[in-house]
């Protein structure tokens, strides 16, 4: 009786059917366990670069160093086949304290998504020679060059560039092994006119 | 024995919540770098658009960080004279764009024209009376940008988008203007 009612009646015959299909996907689902596993795993993935992003834009990172500018600092010969990895560290971002001497890692100002590595010579208020004789640094500004002057794009010529662009502060040479050392702070006495 | 499975317990239950919390501050930071985050808009300079007390606005960094801003756009700076200071302030030229500005608006009508150079952009405020923007200090690189405002959520009888630039903010600028097509 209750048969011949179901299928006389298409609607409900169809949900039914729907009903059946829900219940066994789900044990199947069930059963199986992989969908479980497959979020745990995303979960973890996700959980470690959240944490990473966090560290690497907050507090210390790691970038490689391309070509020739900065040169007897990173990469010495132009022979070595691997460039210099260096170590930086951004608390200095949090108050954006930096001093003569350090070098650092800022985005271009002719293009945002360049970076570029190089020495703090003059802080704001100091007077640097160049070509037109000594300028000022503007208030807020930096001016950066390579410690190759021979190939360096620098702020001699584009000019001085706003602390808000650095990104960091580099500390270490990390790799190649052989050239492990600490970046130190070194002030240069000729570019400065005061 | 068992005092120490109960110190062991209370151990792994605070590691649990203290990584539970970290977790959290990671994902705040991870969102209101790269996606969106709120800021406290206040002061003169923007005056018809936001108001003096303050407002708080929804900025969002997708469009910063891909370089989908365009003139007309508000968004916040790091500001070029201090960075431990962010201004708010609409984007009036985007690279190679000729600009034209009024130098002094309280004093005089004289008007200055420039080319926006490379990788920079030329910002400033709605209100140009009492505005320190690139008139003072120059072309902007575009590296300072920190996002673009899209919604004002409070107070809340300003909650809404934000609207393009105001016709009747820059009067200095239409008389000049009104001159020239004579």
């Amino acid at each position: 009786m209750f048969s011949t009612l179901l299928f006389m009646d298409p609607v409900l015959n169809f949900t039914v059917f729907q009903v059946c299909i829900y219940l066994e996907l789900d044990l199947v689902i069930t059963d199986m366990g992989t969908q479980n596993i497959i979020w745990n795993v995303c979960k973890k993935y996700l959980t470690i670069g959240l944490v990473g992003i966090t560290l690497t834009d907050r507090y210390a990172g790691v970038c490689p160093i391309r070509g020739s500018s900065m040169s007897p600092t990173f990469n010495p010969s132009l022979g070595s086949f691997t460039d210099d990895y260096v170590f930086l560290e951004k608390f200095c971002l949090d108050k954006y304290k930096f001093s003569h001497g350090d070098v650092v890692i800022f985005s271009s100002p002719t293009n945002y998504k360049e970076r570029c590595v190089k020495r703090i010579v003059a802080m704001e208020g100091d007077y640097i020679s160049n070509v037109n004789g000594a300028s000022k640094v503007p208030e807020g500004h930096c001016w950066v060059e390579g410690d190759n002057s021979a190939s360096s794009f620098d702020s001699r010529s584009f000019g001085p560039i706003p602390i808000g662009l650095i990104h960091g502060r580099v500390t270490h040479v990390i790799w190649p092994p052989q050239r492990m050392r600490k970046v130190d702070r070194r002030i240069r006495q000729d570019g400065l006119a005061f | 024995m068992s005092r120490f499975q109960q110190w062991a317990f209370i151990v792994k239950e605070a590691l649990d919540k203290s990584f539970l919390v970290a977790k959290f501050f990671c994902a705040v930071h991870v969102t209101s770098t790269y996606l969106c985050s709120t800021a406290l808009v206040y002061g003169p300079s923007m005056l018809p658009t936001f108001n003096l007390s303050g407002e708080i606005v929804l900025l969002e960094s997708i469009s910063t960080r891909y370089g989908k801003v365009d003139s007309g756009d508000v968004v916040i700076v790091r500001s070029p004279e201090n960075p431990r200071k962010v201004i708010t302030k609409r984007i009036i030229g985007m690279e190679g764009d000729s600009i034209t500005y009024v130098v002094d608006p309280i004093n005089s009508d004289r008007t200055e024209t420039l080319v926006v150079p490379k990788g920079h952009i030329w910002v400033e405020g709605d209100n140009i009376y009492s505005s320190n923007d690139s008139r003072n200090f120059g072309p902007v690189p575009y590296g300072l940008l920190q996002g673009k405002v899209f919604w004002k959520i409070w107070p809340a009888g300003a909650f809404g988008s934000i609207g393009r630039r105001p016709q009747t903010v820059d009067p200095a600028l239409k008389v000049v203007e009104e001159l020239k097509n004579s």
